[in-house]
């Protein structure tokens, strides 16, 4: 199977370019123009391009949701509605058990959900690309080890794990982000030393080397340039993951107490019988959310697959 | 009656602007026994053409004109009988068999396939004649149970002649078998073709853009250059002295052996082959011939009588002036490969 | 003489490569013992107050929890008598249920075997069914829907669209009445072993064993698609159809099967998606599982129980994945052979 990569025909440069330029500034200005073509590209899909909207508008929400909901609708304690009440002029969305506005709950929800997602998949595709790199460039050995770790995590039913690992850490944002980091960055490792071991591979990797390139230059010049593309693609796909991943965590009762997420929101619709008095106002916004986030970093990520690798285009 | 007679044959594959036609209004002719080259750079339709004798284009194709296979028109029948009329009277072997053989099953499975689609026979017949069609292949019996891996590329093509041989077609499309083997193979499987056309009394239409392997193997070539035939004729008439400056380009391309006037001038055409979404008016080549005229560009294209059993679609061969074409001094050595030379018309 | 030879070398290395796979399952059995091992006994500070942090727990209690991890010996006796009483099949004791662990989680091991197998089954089938008729009808109006829908179905939290369904269905929505029951794995004082016993367990199975079977197929109808599209751009399709083969039978004979190799390796690496499915889906409906018992065992926390199940999950895991590559190995001969 082929590993996409970016082809890069030489194409001339822009004309307001002046003509004495040095090896980096020419390699930065073609990276640009790629990243140009690769863009526009993008725009031919309607899938990604409809995915991207939905992404920018739950970005933007979760931002500036204290602007127009102050946190102290979050307060118990302040709490002014009959709990479980269905939508209402005051309350489009109706109130949980406390009487909070569900409508709040959700949109200060996203804060948490989005942010524990980015975090966790920085520290997931940190851990991945930097051990798909060392295993792909320096092989044998390294490479031996690294991916009988990597196997091992695969092997690994992610949920209990995640759970053993949860409940002995504790509960809160920053631990709960590490655990899914943590148990999710095979994924990434096994595409990236892939395409490692394909770009060292190549001729010009070896006369490099017999210029006397160090291995930390061949990375970072060679090998990283031609890996973030992919990476990025992938990384789109791990937030979606990662995202459903503090989802079922928080629903288990793993999530941070102190804070609202989505995840959280369905935990304690649950565990208050939200289910059995058929208060369906407090259990179907943030699934809706989840859903529909979900939904689009799958579609941008399917897109951006498709820039990369024509063969997948029309699917 | 002729075997295989096609008529006006235009093949267009759908694109976001617009169908982009890969076969222009074809016409060919092969009798029972002959053997006729299909020759052409890759782009130009050759394949196509052979996929369209059997109907086996992608959904999608639009294809006008007719393909007469013992008389039937292939393109009308219907499916019941193009799948009975497949491999029993025509078969096909494909070029890079590595792809074109299922890889988890073995090869004997594959060529009793094709019998047990056509015959009702038991399983030891089955058995025995796939054993018989390996042998005349000059593959011994027991490579039946190889999987396709486990053989060279040489013998992978061994198979695929084989198996269209299952069903005693009358002819035999071989698309580029020898492309992707090594030379001495190439030479096996040609003498191997050339022999079954003889004993069995096969039709080959021979596709490939080795001009010389056709010289060597066909009654007569066909060139076929942005989807249509630009030039036919008796194979040794038409290396020797062609009469198409494209034809002439692809002649010259594979230097003779033992000739040391070409030893020392190999040259290939410059440019590229034209984008079929985007062809030059006119004859197709004259951007790329070295002895286009002003009317090149505006002329409407026919194939021309150019001597016994010839035809050529070339302005020099209409004007009765072919010498033009075949008696272009070559360059001398060192010379780039010339872009644009005009003769005064 | 030759092939006599040639044969038994294919033997050797056929049992060498099995020999390796079980190697390599056993190695990360292993180190999931290690991982348990270390995870709960070898963290900063006193283990036995870490676990009770958040729980209010009589000292003596915790004193208890110190003994029992046997925090006065050296490192490698408290290892080596960990791993003797694992292999032995003592797995601590529970603190919530005060009983051995292992006893607790033979109890619960059949209602999820019952649940992921029948859940299991069914969305294999009809997911690559379903997958299968979408690629090869691609663009049609069967495969947007089924896409879409498997798409959607994919992104959201499979206990959401339980919670979802155990209203619909189990409680009654807009006056209409529930169908079926909204917990639980059978009715009290229900004879288990008698025709009405089982018709009982099926209907308290049907909720949860939908939900999962929505979840999971649309995983396999995802996969299954691509693969089989994969597969349609290969040439010998071609060679197939030219021989004068039925499309209906080149794609069941020939583009099928062999879409099944990869779609197959690629399920198997998402085992874990399953048993992820079981613990929440357990916990929606309070099926009384393995994954209910996760559930509990985090709540508490009980950390023999805990480690007890994770064990066992893994194991689970590790297991069907050897099988899954030796299953691969004997499918494709590429692999056998080459």
């Amino acid at each position: 199977m082929t590993q996409p990569t970016i082809q890069e025909p030489v194409e001339a440069l822009p004309p307001s370019l002046p003509p004495q330029l040095s090896p980096r500034q020419i390699a930065r200005a073609r990276r640009r123009q790629a990243a140009a073509r690769a863009w526009r590209e993008y725009r031919r899909s309607t899938e990604g391009m409809i995915g991207l909207g939905i992404l920018v508008l739950f970005v933007a929400v979760a931002l500036f949701v204290p602007l127009f909901i102050p946190s102290s609708e979050l307060d118990v304690t302040k709490a002014t509605g009959v709990p479980f009440s269905p939508p209402s002029a005051e309350f489009p969305l109706g109130t949980d058990e406390s009487g909070r506005s569900v409508l709040a709950l959700t949109l200060w929800g996203s804060r948490v959900s989005l942010l524990v997602g980015f975090l966790a998949t920085v520290i997931s595709v940190g851990i991945g690309s930097v051990v798909g790199i060392v295993a792909g460039h320096f092989g044998r050995w390294t490479d031996s080890v690294l991916m009988r770790v990597t196997d091992w995590f695969l092997v690994i039913p992610f949920l209990p794990l995640a759970i053993v690992l949860a409940t002995v850490l504790g509960p809160s944002l920053a631990n709960i982000a590490f655990v899914i980091g943590i148990t999710s960055w095979p994924g990434t490792a096994r595409i990236v030393r892939a395409q490692a071991l394909a770009v060292t591979s190549r001729p010009y990797i070896e006369r490099a080397r017999a210029l006397g390139a160090s291995d930390w230059h061949l990375i970072a010049r060679h090998i990283l340039p031609n890996t973030v593309p992919l990476i990025f693609a992938n990384t789109v796909l791990i937030v979606a993951v990662a995202i459903l991943s503090e989802t079922t965590l928080a629903f288990l009762g793993l999530g941070d107490p102190l804070r609202v997420s989505w995840g959280s929101m369905l935990d304690a619709a649950f565990t208050h019988g939200a289910a059995s008095i058929g208060a369906w106002w407090y259990l179907v916004p943030p699934g809706v959310c989840i859903l529909l986030v979900v939904l689009a970093f799958t579609m941008v990520g399917q897109a951006l697959e498709a820039v990369l690798n024509p063969r997948l285009r029309g699917r | 009656m002729a075997l295989l007679e096609v008529r006006d044959l235009t093949v267009s594959y759908p694109a976001r602007a617009g169908a982009v036609p890969a076969v222009r209004g074809v016409d060919l002719r092969l009798d029972p026994g002959e053997t006729l080259g299909l020759a052409g750079e890759s782009g130009c339709g050759k394949s196509t053409m052979a996929a369209a004798v059997l109907r086996l284009l992608p959904p999608g194709t639009t294809t006008t004109g007719s393909v007469l296979l013992e008389g039937e028109d292939v393109l009308t029948m219907r499916p019941g009988r193009l799948r009975a009329v497949r491999w029993t009277e025509a078969a096909i072997v494909f070029q890079g068999a590595m792809h074109a053989l299922n890889p988890v099953r073995r090869v004997g499975d594959q060529i009793a396939e094709a019998i047990r689609l056509h015959d009702k026979a038991t399983d030891k017949q089955v058995g025995a004649r796939v054993g018989e069609l390996l042998e005349q292949v000059g593959l011994p019996a027991r490579r039946a149970a190889s999987y396709p891996h486990e053989l060279s590329g040489g013998q992978r093509q061994r198979v695929m002649i084989a198996m269209a041989l299952a069903c005693s077609p009358r002819l035999l499309i071989a698309d580029e078998p020898t492309t992707a083997l090594d030379v001495m193979v190439q030479a096996q499987v040609l003498a191997l073709l050339e022999e079954l056309g003889r004993e069995l009394g096969l039709a080959l239409l021979l596709i490939t853009h080795d001009l010389s392997v056709l010289a060597a193997t066909c009654e007569r070539i066909a060139v076929m250059y942005a989807g249509r035939i630009v030039e036919e004729g008796p194979a040794a008439a038409v290396f020797e002295a062609p009469a198409h400056p494209y034809t002439r380009a692809l002649a010259e391309a594979f230097p003779t052996i033992g000739d040391r006037a070409s030893r020392r001038n190999p040259h290939g055409l410059g440019g590229d082959p034209p984008d079929p979404r985007d062809l030059p008016g006119g004859c197709e080549f004259h951007p790329r011939c070295p002895v286009s005229v002003a009317a090149c560009p505006t002329l409407d294209v026919q194939l021309w009588p150019a001597g016994e059993g010839r035809r050529a679609a070339c302005v020099h061969v209409r004007d009765g002036r072919p010498e033009l074409v075949y008696q272009v001094p070559p360059r001398p050595v060192g010379e780039d490969a010339p872009v644009h030379r005009q003769v005064a018309p | 003489m030759a092939t006599a030879a040639s044969r038994s070398f294919r033997l050797t290395a056929g049992h060498r490569r099995v020999g390796a796979k079980l190697l390599g399952a056993v190695l990360s059995l292993a180190f999931v013992l290690v991982f348990n091992f270390f995870l709960f006994r070898v963290l900063p500070g006193d283990p036995a107050k870490n676990l009770t942090r958040n729980r209010l727990v009589p000292a003596e209690q915790v004193q208890v929890l110190r003994e029992s991890f046997g925090l006065g010996k050296p490192l490698p006796q408290q290892f080596a008598s960990y791993v003797r009483d694992t292999l032995s099949g003592d797995l601590g004791i529970s603190y919530k249920f005060r009983r051995p662990v292992s006893e607790i989680i033979a109890e619960r091991v059949w209602p999820t075997v019952l649940l992921l197998g029948v859940s299991t089954m069914l969305s294999t089938v009809i997911g690559l069914w379903i997958g299968i008729r979408g690629a090869w009808r691609r663009g049609s109006v069967f495969d947007r829907v089924s896409l879409g829908a498997s798409l959607a179905l994919y992104a959201m939290p499979e206990f959401w669209l339980g919670i979802l369904l155990l209203i619909l269905f189990g409680v009654g929505v807009g006056g209409f009445p529930g169908m079926f029951p909204t917990g639980g794995m059978s009715s009290p004082n229900t004879d288990l072993t008698s025709v009405a016993g089982i018709l009982d367990v099926a209907w308290h199975l049907f909720l949860p064993c939908l939900t999962l079977t929505l979840a999971y197929i649309a995983e396999y109808a995802l996969v299954m698609r691509s693969s089989l599209l994969d597969e349609l751009g290969e040439e010998y399709l071609t060679t197939a159809r030219a021989k004068g083969l039925r499309d209906a039978l080149v794609l069941r004979r020939h583009a099928v099967p062999n879409a099944l190799l990869p779609t197959t390796t690629l399920i198997f690496l998402n085992l874990g998606f399953i048993v992820s499915g079981a613990i929440t889906i357990e916990t929606v409906y309070s099926w009384p599982g393995l994954g209910l018992l996760s559930y509990e065992a985090l709540r508490t926390p009980d950390y023999p129980l805990l480690e007890g199940v994770f064990l066992l999950f893994s194991a689970a895991v590790i297991l069907a994945n050897v099988i899954a590559d030796l299953l691969y190995a004997y499918l494709d001969p590429r692999v056998r052979t080459g």
